[in-house]
C-alpha cells in the first residue's frame, strides 16, 4: 500500500558561510493515512526545516518526497501553491488569522483561492466547522475578539476546509495557556480520531503524548521512531530502517 | 482563483485601513484635479478666442494693396492706392466658383450729426456683401442694396454704438437724415450689435455706407482705390488655390510683369488661428509636463503605500501562500490594491476637477469647456499610473518566500 507522505534520502543543505550546514541529513519517513504523528526535537534539529519541505513551503536540496502519490520534491512556487492549496491544512503557532476579518471569512479564505465551492456553499461549509470546532456563535467575530485558543480554533477550521489529506501543525500550542492547550489537543484527538492525518511539530513532551507516533529528530537525522501506545513498540519504518541498516 | 475575488480580497484589504488609503488617493487625486481645470479653462480659453477671431468673418481672406514708402517713411498697410473698386468687382466676376462674397473697403473718419448730436467715428464704405463677409446681420430697417451702391446712394446703416450717441434711446434712427462731413445720408438700418473685438475695439462704432458714396461724397476722390478688399471664400480648404488665383488676377489686372512684386497682400484668418494655435500648443505642452509630474508624484506616492504596505502585511502574504495563494495571486492582488487606489482618486479627482472648472469658470467669466474625453484619459491615466507605481511593491510580494513571511516579527 502506498504512504500518504513518503520521502527518502532527503538533504537540506545550507550554505552559511564557507560551511555548508546539513538540516536534513539523508531523512527517510513515510506517514500513513490517519496517522497522527509528532516531530519532536530540540531547536537546531531540523524539525522545522522537515515540517517545511513536508508542508512544501520549501523544497529540499536532494531527495525525492511522494505527497499522495505525488512527487513534490522539485516544483516551481506557484506549483507548491497549488499543492499547499490543494492537499495541505496548516495550524502554526501564532495562529495567523487576518487581523480585522470575521472568523467565517477566515475560513474560507482556502476556497477562494482553491475555487471549488460556490458562494453559499463555502459559507455553509465554514459554518459547519466552525461548529465542529465549537465556535457556533461566533462566526462573526474578528480575531481580536477570540482568546488565543479560540483563534486557534479558527486556525484549525480554516486547515480543514478544502479537506486536504493532510494537515500540518507548527507548535499548535506555542502561546496557548495549559487550559486552552488541552482543549485544542483534545480537538486534534477528536480529529485524527475521524481520520483526519496530523503531522506535528513540538518540542514539549506533554503535547507529544497526545500523538499516537513520536518521531525524535536530532542533527537532521531522525534519532527515534515510536509509536506512542503505551507498548514503547518502534514503528514500522523504523523497523524498516533498522533492517536496512543491519543488513547494509 | 477567480480575477473577481482578488478585486474583492483588494477592496477589503484597503477597506481596513480607510484613512491611510483615502490619503495614498488624495495624489493622484489632487493631481487629476489640477489637469482636468488646467485643460477646461485652456479649452475655454482657446474656444473664446476661436469665437471672436471668426466673428471677424466667414472664410474670410482680405487682400490690402502693398505698402508704399514715401522716401524713408513707410506707408503703412493698407495706404497704397493700387487697388480698385474694379479689382473687387472683377474678382467677383470671374473668381465666383472660389469666391462667394467680395466687399471694397474705404475709410475715412468724419464727424456725424443729427439734430443738435454729434459724433465723430469711422464711416466703413463697402458693399453688401459685407454681410455675409463679416458675420453682421441688421436688427432693425435693412441693408442698402446693390443698386444703391451702383448709384452711390447717400443711405447708410449705423452701428448700436452711433445709434445711441445720435439718437439716444428713444428715437427710431430708420429713415433720418443725419450728416456726415455736411453731406445728408439717410438711416436705412441699424446693425446687431457685435461688442467688442480681441483687442478691445468697440466694434459697433461703426458707419456703413456704399463704398461709391464714401469715394464720391466724403472722399472727394477722383480715383477709385480702396483700402483693402474683404473676401468670402466658398470654403476655407481652397484657401490656397483662392490666394494664387487672386494674386494671379490683380498681377494680369496691375499689368505687373513677371519680374515686378506683387503690388498687394493677402490675409486671413487661419494665420492668426494657426498663430493661436501654436500658443495654446505650448500652453497644452506645459500642462501636460505639469500633469506628468503630478501624477508621478501621486504614484510614487502610492508605490511609497504598497512598499509600506507590503511590509506590514507580511505575515499575510505568507499565510495566503501558505493556504495556497500562488505568487500570481500576490501579484494582482497588489496591483489591484494600487490600482484602485489611484483610480479611486482619479475618479474623484474627475468629479472635483469638473466642479471647480465651472466654479472657477463662473467666478472668472470665461467659457469653460469639459471635454468628455480629458475626463476619461484622466481616468483610464490614473489607473495606468496605478499598473506602473503598483507593480515593483507587488512584484516584490509575489517574490517572497512563504516561510519567511511566516517567520516575520
Amino acid at each position: 500500500m502506498a504512504h500518504l507522505i513518503e520521502i527518502r534520502d532527503m538533504y537540506k543543505i545550507y550554505a552559511i558561510g564557507d560551511e555548508p550546514v546539513h538540516a536534513l541529513d539523508g531523512v527517510s519517513l513515510s506517514v500513513d493515512d490517519g496517522e497522527f504523528v509528532a516531530i519532536m526535537g530540540s531547536s537546531g534539529s531540523g524539525k522545522s526545516t522537515m515540517l517545511n519541505i513536508l508542508g512544501c513551503l520549501d523544497v529540499p536540496t536532494k531527495g525525492s518526497y511522494l505527497l499522495d502519490g505525488l512527487e513534490v520534491a522539485k516544483r516551481s512556487p506557484a506549483e507548491l501553491a497549488r499543492i499547499r492549496c490543494m492537499k495541505l491544512g496548516f495550524v502554526f503557532q501564532n495562529f495567523n488569522l487576518l487581523p480585522r476579518t470575521s472568523a467565517l471569512e477566515n475560513v474560507e479564505l482556502p476556497d477562494l483561492y482553491m475555487g471549488r465551492l460556490n458562494r453559499r456553499e463555502r459559507k455553509a461549509r465554514a459554518m459547519d466547522l466552525l461548529a465542529r470546532v465549537g465556535l457556533k456563535g461566533r462566526e462573526m467575530h474578528t480575531p481580536a475578539q477570540l482568546s488565543g485558543g479560540q483563534q486557534q480554533r479558527v486556525a484549525i477550521a480554516r486547515a480543514l476546509m478544502n479537506n486536504p489529506p493532510v494537515v500540518f501543525a507548527d507548535e499548535p500550542t506555542g502561546n496557548l495557556d495549559t487550559k486552552s492547550s488541552i482543549e485544542i489537543m483534545n480537538l486534534f484527538t477528536e480529529l485524527s480520531n475521524e481520520g483526519i492525518t496530523i503531522v506535528m511539530v513540538t518540542h514539549e513532551d506533554d503535547i507529544a503524548a497526545y500523538a499516537k507516533r513520536h518521531v525524535v529528530m536530532r542533527d537532521g537525522k531522525v534519532m527515534r521512531d515510536d509509536l506512542n501506545d503505551g507498548t514503547g513498540r518502534k514503528s514500522q519504518d523504523e523497523v524498516a530502517r533498522l533492517v536496512k541498516e543491519a543488513l547494509a | 482563483m477567480s480575477f473577481l475575488t482578488i478585486f474583492k480580497v483588494s477592496l477589503r484589504s484597503l477597506g481596513r485601513n480607510p484613512v491611510r488609503s483615502f490619503l495614498s488617493c488624495l495624489g493622484i487625486g489632487i493631481g487629476i484635479v489640477a489637469v482636468i481645470l488646467a485643460m477646461a479653462i485652456g479649452e475655454g480659453a482657446k474656444t473664446m478666442m476661436v469665437k471672436e477671431i471668426s466673428s471677424m468673418g466667414n472664410n474670410l481672406m482680405m487682400v490690402f494693396p502693398e505698402r508704399r514708402n514715401k522716401g524713408p517713411v513707410s506707408g503703412g498697410m493698407g495706404q497704397g492706392q493700387t487697388m480698385t473698386a474694379g479689382d473687387a468687382e472683377a474678382i467677383k466676376r470671374e473668381l465666383g466658383h472660389l469666391v462667394q462674397g467680395v466687399s471694397p473697403q474705404v475709410r475715412t473718419t468724419v464727424q456725424m450729426m443729427y439734430g443738435a448730436k454729434n459724433w465723430a467715428g469711422n464711416v466703413q464704405g463697402v458693399s453688401p456683401d459685407v454681410l455675409t463677409i463679416s458675420n453682421w446681420t441688421v436688427t432693425d430697417g435693412r441693408f442698402f442694396t446693390d443698386d444703391e451702391t451702383k448709384l452711390a446712394a447717400r443711405v447708410c446703416v449705423i452701428g448700436t454704438t452711433v445709434q445711441s450717441n445720435l439718437f439716444g434711446d428713444d428715437e427710431s434712427p430708420i429713415g433720418k437724415i443725419i450728416r456726415l462731413k455736411n453731406m445728408t445720408f439717410r438711416v436705412v438700418g441699424v446693425l446687431g450689435s457685435k461688442g467688442a473685438n480681441n483687442w478691445g475695439q468697440d466694434q459697433d462704432d461703426v458707419i456703413m455706407a456704399p463704398y461709391t458714396s464714401v469715394h464720391r461724397y466724403l472722399q472727394r476722390s477722383k480715383f477709385n482705390t480702396v483700402n483693402m478688399m474683404n473676401l468670402s471664400l466658398v470654403s476655407m480648404d481652397d484657401l490656397d488655390e483662392a490666394k494664387r488665383e487672386v494674386a494671379a488676377l490683380l498681377r494680369q489686372r496691375h499689368h505687373l510683369a513677371d519680374w515686378q512684386d506683387n503690388d498687394f497682400e493677402t490675409r486671413d484668418t487661419t494665420e492668426i488661428m494657426n498663430t493661436i494655435g501654436s500658443v495654446t500648443g505650448i500652453v497644452g505642452m506645459l500642462l501636460l509636463i505639469f500633469s506628468v509630474i503630478t501624477l508621478v508624484v501621486g504614484g510614487i506616492g502610492i508605490m511609497n503605500i504598497m512598499l509600506v504596505s507590503v511590509t506590514e502585511r507580511i505575515r499575510e502574504i505568507g499565510l495566503r501562500m501558505a493556504i495556497g495563494a500562488t505568487p500570481r495571486n500576490i501579484l494582482v492582488q497588489f496591483i489591484l490594491e494600487a490600482m484602485v487606489l489611484s483610480t479611486v482618486g482619479g475618479a474623484a479627482g474627475v468629479a472635483i476637477g469638473i466642479g471647480a472648472s465651472y466654479v472657477v469658470g463662473a467666478a472668472a467669466g470665461w467659457p469653460v469647456l469639459v471635454e468628455v474625453t480629458s475626463a476619461v484619459y484622466a481616468f483610464v491615466i490614473s489607473s495606468v499610473v496605478g499598473l506602473f507605481f503598483g507593480f515593483y511593491p507587488a512584484w516584490r510580494a509575489s517574490k517572497l518566500n512563504p516561510i519567511d513571511c511566516l517567520r516575520y516579527e
